[in-house]
């Protein structure tokens, strides 16, 4: 178990981590979320120890482990770039830090193979890593932090730099792998599918601070603040600023938007309210779904799915929507959503307190 | 502008690969129309950046010719043909200001001072950069310095062609939305040809009115993004455009039937089957397959369900073959199900490409 | 800082420390010691209190040789730094050409200083020099013993042929560095070969420009055994440069107490230059950045 207690650090008067406390159990795969700079690498630099905390302690066990060096804490590291001995076969790359720590060759073999196995990397064994496809470089390095036999194997974006297609794969095969080591997983990435894919649990960082720790599943649908809810949004988030007078949200040009029951004991006056882009759909006529009539600026069509970004009241607004919708530019749209589908933040960012009694949607 | 032909084209590196066999781009024969946005979608290795390269003239093609519009450019340097290219990683003259890398282009084709200071200040505005005009365009952020690289390229209306290299890939992903819909509509209101490189293919099929996928130094389909999706002329399409990509079971096709394993597929009349030889595989897109009761469709074992927000990932498996399906959030997996294919998406694939439909 | 959190590291550190305070501090301490006093041999000292800087500072001789050192390192950057850039453009970027040129480039730094100076002194000569008989014979007076302006050319010539190749690898180092889209990107923008070279080249060598100059300057300013070696510091006094002028003083007059005045501001002088050095360049390069981040 690896703990963190009001963890800080602080370089020359720049905060780059600020008072950050998790617990990671062993066995679990975490997931840490946030754009670039909001301190995913600062945070796995303390964790691993290559950096030491300004202030608050580290346990790892229950040992305290704060100003421990990187050597003598059992740890593992995978970077976004590909990092392995050029000079050495597959093989060597993947039994190098059990050659460190004196094991017997047997054992060693019988370890890499199993790697090997696991992260399907049997036929190049004997390939120097520069005669590898970018995939199978970043497999055989994950291979040799699994080997290693880390307490603690920290991934820093190690898909970022693989094609599209090899990162599907990879992320397909991860938490399997991962579930077959008893170690703590940490993985660092820009991506809420990626996230979403993973699944354990997600930590959102921003600007340093931890702003939602839970079972990633759980974090996406009820985000604590509007910036992990645009952090856990892709395509980004629609944020709607409306009034709630009495039983609707309403906006200054007439919009209207029933307030569902579990927010109807919420006070009056202005809210912020968050609709994922998928939530928005075709107007259908339905009486129970809100309608947003607007116009259209551009649609994207992936094939399966169509992007249409809308200006709706002077907000932009992204729609995700199933199937081909080509629209042309300027063209007027009509949208609805369920209003049971909205997020409710308040002026300052937190999410509304909903009304325990009514169970959330699942 | 200019329509852009590619004549013919073969690109080994050296002499001796040629004489190998081993070329990069095996043979392309392509032509990109005027005004229109186009993306080269493939793996990396498959010829694309090979490719660009030869449009832009930083390469010289080992056979073929290029055309814009009718005049040969095979041997005329990147600046004589007058094209712009943005790349991988944002290129910006560090010791100038923001306005004076826009400028720089047109300072070095000698253009009147109050010509470049105009179209400087529109391009500005139009990459809503005019704040940080007088900024040095060392300290600014990855998106910030893609953007100048871009508007590098647009000051000089005149241009025949926009060449993008994986211009997104240091980009975060919530920016990349924003210079995504930011650059289509720099597209429609400038309507110059842009030819755009990427393995991603959200960025592709988002971006380009045709995609063209690239596999192997080959060009396999050309297609809007609907035909890629809908009907892939080769299981590599299929597998490379889609999130999963599309499923492809090997099958036997018997009585109108693909048989997978022992599981009996019914094939559209349209589907000519009968008779094939060689390899035969059966091809459906995840959103496609729908799972059903057990006892009234094609029998599956369920996996894994992964919950990825606004749909779900069912990995099950059919007669040992893999199988996924996507379906919508929230939709009820059961424990036993069979899984049901929705025949207007089915595609038979001989030796790996695409038995055509006859035409109603 | 980090805190330290394995004290038993400072053991490690222990030689250096030692090698260090042998090496350097107790020597530059007894230089203190002997700048401050007076001795007629016997071991017997007198307090000079700064009697000893003042006279320094105030010696025409000393002025003289520091103004030579000045003109010297001028003359020496403003050759070998242009040069070396020049060379290192030149030099091919890949292919087998590009280790047949840093061997080529490495060849003259190996040699060691006097054997420079000894290889130039015959080469040189009027009567048995390849160099100085071509020059003769094609009617030029060259004759570096006797004319001053023969002997800074020839000095000047010879730490060209030294050191320009340092400057030469650290700028191919900086050179190589650059991705090859900016060269690309500068193509498409239409951009001429001096624009290339002032917006790309120029501001990406910067760091190894400045390791460059910095080293050479001091090296130049310390400049000792060449003119020892063939000219010994004449004719008259006109290659007499500050350090052969300590050397002069402190084994040939043994006026050790001056002698450490003058190698102490000596000393101070290259810290004070290399500093300045060292601020404009890093300033020129990062203050604007800085500037405008925080604003």
């Amino acid at each position: 178990m690896l703990e963190l207690d009001d963890v800080s650090r602080s370089v020359g008067g720049e905060t780059h981590i600020s008072d950050v406390s998790l617990t990671l159990a062993r066995g679990s795969l975490n997931v840490l979320l946030g754009p670039t700079l909001a301190g995913k690498t600062s945070l796995m630099r303390l964790m691993a120890g290559l950096d030491q905390p300004t202030a608050g302690r580290i346990r790892m066990d229950g040992a305290d482990v704060t100003g421990v060096p990187v050597r003598r804490r059992n740890v593992a590291m995978v970077y976004q770039q590909f990092i392995n001995y050029p000079a050495m076969t597959v093989y060597e790359n993947i039994a190098s830090p059990m050659h460190l720590k004196g094991i017997g060759k047997a054992e060693i073999d019988a370890a890499v193979r199993r790697a090997a196995t696991l992260l399907k990397l049997e036929p190049y064994l004997d390939r120097t890593p520069l005669n590898l496809s970018g995939g199978q470089q970043q497999r055989t390095a994950i291979a040799r932090a699994l080997v290693k036999n880390a307490d603690l194997v920290l991934l820093d974006e190690p898909l970022a730099n693989l094609d599209y297609k090899l990162r599907e794969e990879l992320r397909e095969e991860l938490p399997r792998i991962f579930a077959q080591t008893g170690a703590i997983f940490v993985y660092a990435t820009t991506e809420p599918h990626e996230a979403l894919l993973l699944g354990g649990t997600t930590i959102t960082l921003s600007q340093g601070r931890v702003t939602q720790v839970g079972p990633t599943a759980d974090v996406y649908r009820r985000p604590a603040d509007l910036l992990t809810a645009r952090t856990f949004s892709d395509p980004p988030l629609n944020v709607l600023s409306l009034e709630k007078r009495g039983g609707v949200f309403a906006s200054t040009s007439g919009f209207r938007v029933a307030v569902p029951q579990r927010f109807a004991a919420l006070q009056d006056g202005p809210w912020q309210i968050g609709i994922r882009p998928h939530a928005l759909r075709p107007w259908s006529g339905r009486p129970e779904a809100t309608r947003l009539k607007g116009r259209v600026v551009l649609s994207e069509v992936t094939g399966s799915q169509s992007f249409l970004h809308v200006d709706w009241d002077e907000t932009r607004l992204v729609a995700l929507l199933r199937g081909v919708h080509r629209v042309e530019a300027g063209d007027p749209i009509e949208l609805e959503f369920e209003p049971d589908d909205m997020l409710v933040f308040s002026p300052d960012g937190r999410a509304a307190q909903a009304c325990a009694s009514t169970p959330l949607a699942a | 502008m200019a329509r852009i032909r590619l004549d013919h084209i073969r690109h080994a590196y050296t002499p001796e690969l040629a004489k190998a066999g081993t070329y990069a781009l095996r043979e392309v024969d392509h032509a990109f129309e005027d005004g229109g946005a186009y993306a080269l979608l493939g793996p990396s290795g498959c010829g694309k950046t090979t490719l660009l390269n030869i449009i832009s003239g930083l390469l010289t093609p080992s056979e073929g010719h290029v055309r814009f519009d009718e005049k040969d450019v095979t041997r005329l340097t990147p600046e004589a043909r007058n094209i712009a290219q943005v790349f991988q990683f944002p290129v910006v003259y560090d010791t100038m200001t923001v306005a004076e890398n826009l400028a720089f282009p047109l300072r070095n084709r000698r253009l009147p001072a109050g010509e470049i200071r105009s179209r400087v200040s529109n391009m500005l505005a139009r990459l809503g950069l005019e704040v940080k005009a007088n900024r040095k365009a060392r300290g600014l952020t990855a998106d910030e310095k893609q953007k100048i690289s871009l508007g590098r390229g647009l000051v000089r209306s005149e241009v025949n062609a926009i060449l993008f290299d994986e211009p997104l890939t240091v980009i975060d992903p919530h920016m990349k939305w924003q210079l995504r819909s930011q650059l289509k509509d720099l597209h429609r209101q400038s309507r110059m040809t842009m030819v755009y490189v990427t393995h991603d293919q959200t960025e592709a099929l988002t971006f380009a009115d045709k995609v063209v996928v690239m596999y192997e130094g080959e060009v396999v389909q050309i297609g809007t993004p609907e035909e890629l999706f809908d009907r892939p002329r080769h299981t590599f399409v299929g597998y490379f455009i889609g999130s999963p990509g599309m499923n492809v079971l090997p099958c036997r096709v018997e009585n109108g039937a693909a048989l997978v394993g022992q599981a009996r597929v019914p094939l559209p009349a349209a589907i000519d089957g009968a008779g094939r030889a060689g390899r035969l595989e059966l091809g459906i897109r995840p959103e496609f397959v729908t799972l059903v009761p057990r006892g009234t469709g094609l029998p599956v074992s369920v996996e894994r369900v992964e919950d990825v927000g606004h749909e779900r990932v069912v990995r099950a498996r059919l007669f040992g073959e893999k199988l996924v399906s996507v379906l919508p959030e929230g939709t009820p997996v059961p424990a036993e199900a069979d899984a049901a294919f929705d025949p207007a998406a089915l595609n038979l694939y001989a030796d790996s490409w695409l038995v055509e439909r006859r035409p109603a | 800082m980090n805190k330290t959190f394995d004290n038993r590291a400072w053991f490690l550190v222990l030689p250096v420390l030692l090698l260090v305070a042998f090496s350097a501090v107790i020597p530059l301490m007894t230089v203190v010691n002997y700048s401050v006093q007076d001795t007629f041999g016997n071991n017997e000292f007198f307090w000079a209190g700064t009697d000893w800087f003042v006279d320094t500072l105030t010696s025409d001789r000393f002025h003289a040789a520091l103004l030579r050192n000045l003109a010297f390192s001028a003359v020496i950057l403003a050759i070998e730094v242009p040069l070396g850039i020049l060379v290192a453009l030149a030099m091919p970027k890949k292919g087998v050409w590009v280790s047949v040129c840093l061997v080529l480039m490495a060849l003259p730094l190996l040699i060691p200083w006097n054997v420079v100076g000894t290889i130039w002194q015959v080469f040189g000569r009027t009567d048995i020099g390849l160099l100085g008989r071509t020059l003769a014979s094609l009617g030029l007076d060259y004759n570096y013993v006797q004319d001053p302006v023969d002997a800074w050319v020839t000095l000047i010539v010879m730490d060209v042929w030294h050191w320009t190749s340092l400057v030469v690898l650290l700028c191919y180092a900086g050179l190589v560095s650059i991705p090859d889209a900016y060269y690309q990107a500068a193509k498409i923008d239409g951009a001429s070969r001096w624009a290339v070279f002032r917006f790309i080249q120029l501001p990406k060598m910067g760091r190894v420009l400045l390791i460059a100059v910095l080293l050479r300057f001091m090296d130049s300013f310390m400049i000792y055994t060449e003119p020892f070696v063939v000219t010994g510091g004449g004719p008259g006094n006109t290659t007499t440069f500050l350090s052969i002028d300590l050397v002069k003083m402190a084994v040939g007059q043994f006026d050790l107490g001056p002698a450490a005045a003058m190698s102490l501001i000596y000393f101070l002088i290259i810290l004070l230059m290399s500093w300045v050095f060292y601020t404009v360049m890093t300033n020129a390069g990062t203050d604007r950045a800085n500037r405008e981040g925080a604003q």
